[in-house]
């Protein structure tokens, strides 16, 4: 450029683009968008908690899971998010076999807990849940007092010989699941009396009486108020220093709030593991993106 | 992800929402562009009008950027926007402060140019504010129409620019302290030239600002503090 150009020799004003040009459409992303053969960014991690490999499921003819390989780390949480359908609750299932519960659902792959083949024939399905629990989307506590419903699983494990310990369990775990102060005096009230939130710390602290290794979560807050939500999402944050946390979820706010990593599914297929920041500020699959920005679901 | 798709929303009124924070940003950047034009112009041709003129418009600069930010701020509120959608509204947030911070530059010169004309003109100096000023201007240019396209590329032209207003800001400099050692009774008038080029050089600094702020929405990269060579590097190592 010549040294003193008069200003009105200047090229044209940058004041057009905002008068004339629509904003920059190039291709869009849709339900028929190809998801990647292998997920993008990190799947598999140092200390894994549980390592799933080549994970397929099938109902009937119908193969709902594609092959997923995927590992949970030791005390984090992990959330799957994905639109209706994606597989990630059935994914969610196979990890402490509840799927086992639907005849036509068969399960192929490597389920590892630790060293533990979670399909080995061998197994005591009982067992597996008391290491693996879970919290289900609408709370379902038994029709019995709120002392029972906690006292329930110690029992008929035998983690408790004398009525003192299994007070005690109750106790720690109303108190981790932070109900103990609102329950403390009707403990032999039925625990169908509580409110929804209630009974879902209830649902958790029955899960945390057997002293599991993981908690899976399959939306747990999706028949709650935003205070009751805030208190599961609270209680998720403290539960994570010494349990491996799995939660499904549809709220992509909570996922974003509660995780570590966080798995987006997409048609039975991984499509992206990375950590939670990332995915939320700058995801590297644009499924993903489009996914959690509401372009698509 | 040099695709946005921010018209591809389930929500519509969310499409619109953040079409219009872009179409308020643009017209805000078309303002700030017309006052550095006028207050170069305004002092480099000595003519008052213009340069009140650049004074009244800074309200109106001023009073945007206040609606801008509201804005923001409610889609904030209301949509909890993630990904590209949130980048773009922190980066509307963040360019819409240094079109303000720019505006506020170019109402410096303004006042320099009326200032000159009461006490009469510098006996140097217009050379130079007409050099930069044309340099820095297409730096405004290049930032806003990389927004306007998401042009990562032309955001990595602005940096470079930068480093070359920074270049002809110094040297302009030398040249003017020399003349005021030569003839010191020049020196307050050369001084308001001084300053208005250190006002011109403030607006390249936030148009690199903008380009940052650019390359960030689109790559989700944050380039501050780093060298131009290393914000090229990490900019083509993400492609």
């Amino acid at each position: 450029m010549d040294i003193a150009q008069p200003l009105d020799k200047i090229p044209a004003s940058s004041s057009e683009p905002a008068a004339g040009k629509a904003i920059n459409v190039k291709e869009g992303v849709d339900q028929d968008t190809p998801v990647p053969a292998k997920p993008v960014g990190n799947p598999f991690v140092d200390d894994p908690k549980m390592k799933l490999r080549d994970v397929e499921v099938f109902y009937g003819d119908e193969q709902a899971i594609h092959g997923i390989s995927l590992d949970i780390g030791k005390n984090e949480v992990l959330s799957m998010i994905g639109p209706s359908g994606c597989g990630k609750s059935t994914f969610l299932r196979c990890l402490n076999r509840m799927n086992d519960t639907i005849d036509i659902c068969r399960v192929k792959g490597s389920l590892h807990l630790e060293d533990q083949d979670l399909y080995d024939p061998k197994l005591d399905v009982v067992e597996l849940r008391a290491r693996v629990g879970m919290v289900f989307q609408k709370p379902n506590p038994f029709p019995k007092s709120i002392y029972d419903n906690v006292a329930y699983g110690p029992r008929i494990h035998g983690l408790a010989n004398r009525r003192s310990d299994l007070d005690e369990i109750v106790e720690t775990s109303l108190q981790k699941a932070g109900l103990w102060k609102e329950v403390k005096d009707r403990l032999h009230s039925p625990g169908t009396g509580l409110s929804g939130g209630q009974q879902q710390r209830l649902c958790i602290a029955r899960t945390i009486a057997v002293s599991p290794e993981v908690i899976l979560m399959d939306e747990p807050c999706s028949a709650l108020d935003p205070i009751a939500t805030a208190k599961i999402e609270e209680l998720i944050a403290e539960l994570s220093e010494n349990f491996t946390i799995a939660i499904v979820t549809h709220s992509m706010q909570q996922a974003a709030r509660v995780s570590n990593r966080t798995a987006y599914f997409h048609l039975g297929k991984l499509v992206e593991v990375n950590d939670t920041e990332k995915v939320f500020t700058n995801p590297d699959h644009k499924l993903t993106e489009a996914y959690i920005t509401g372009r698509f679901g | 992800m040099d695709n946005l798709n921010l018209d591809q929303h389930i929500s519509r009124q969310f499409n619109a929402d953040l079409e219009e924070l872009k179409t308020q940003l643009l017209e805000m950047g078309g303002l700030v562009e017309q006052q550095i034009i006028d207050a170069v112009t305004a002092i480099t041709s000595a003519d008052s009008d213009l340069a009140e003129k650049v004074l009244v418009v800074e309200d109106e600069v001023d009073n945007r950027e206040v609606t801008l930010d509201e804005n923001c701020t409610m889609v904030l509120a209301r949509r909890q926007p993630a990904a590209s959608d949130l980048r773009m509204v922190l980066a509307v947030a963040k360019i819409n402060r240094d079109l303000e911070r720019m505006g506020d530059e170019a109402q410096k010169v303004a006042k320099m140019a009326i200032h000159l004309n009461e006490h009469g003109e510098a006996p140097r100096g217009y050379v130079e504010l007409r050099h930069i000023g044309s340099l820095v201007h297409q730096m405004v240019i290049m930032a806003l129409d990389s927004f306007a396209r998401f042009d990562v590329d032309l955001a990595v032209k602005v940096a470079h620019e930068d480093k070359k207003v920074d270049q002809e800001y110094k040297s302009a400099m030398r040249e003017l302290a020399t003349y005021m050692m030569e003839d010191p009774r020049s020196i307050s008038r050369v001084l308001n030239i001084i300053w208005s080029l250190r006002a011109l050089e403030r607006i390249g600094d936030h148009a690199a600002n903008i380009a940052e702020h650019v390359i960030y929405l689109v790559k989700g990269l944050d380039v501050r503090h780093i060298s131009v060579k290393e914000m090229e590097r990490q900019v083509n190592e993400s492609d």
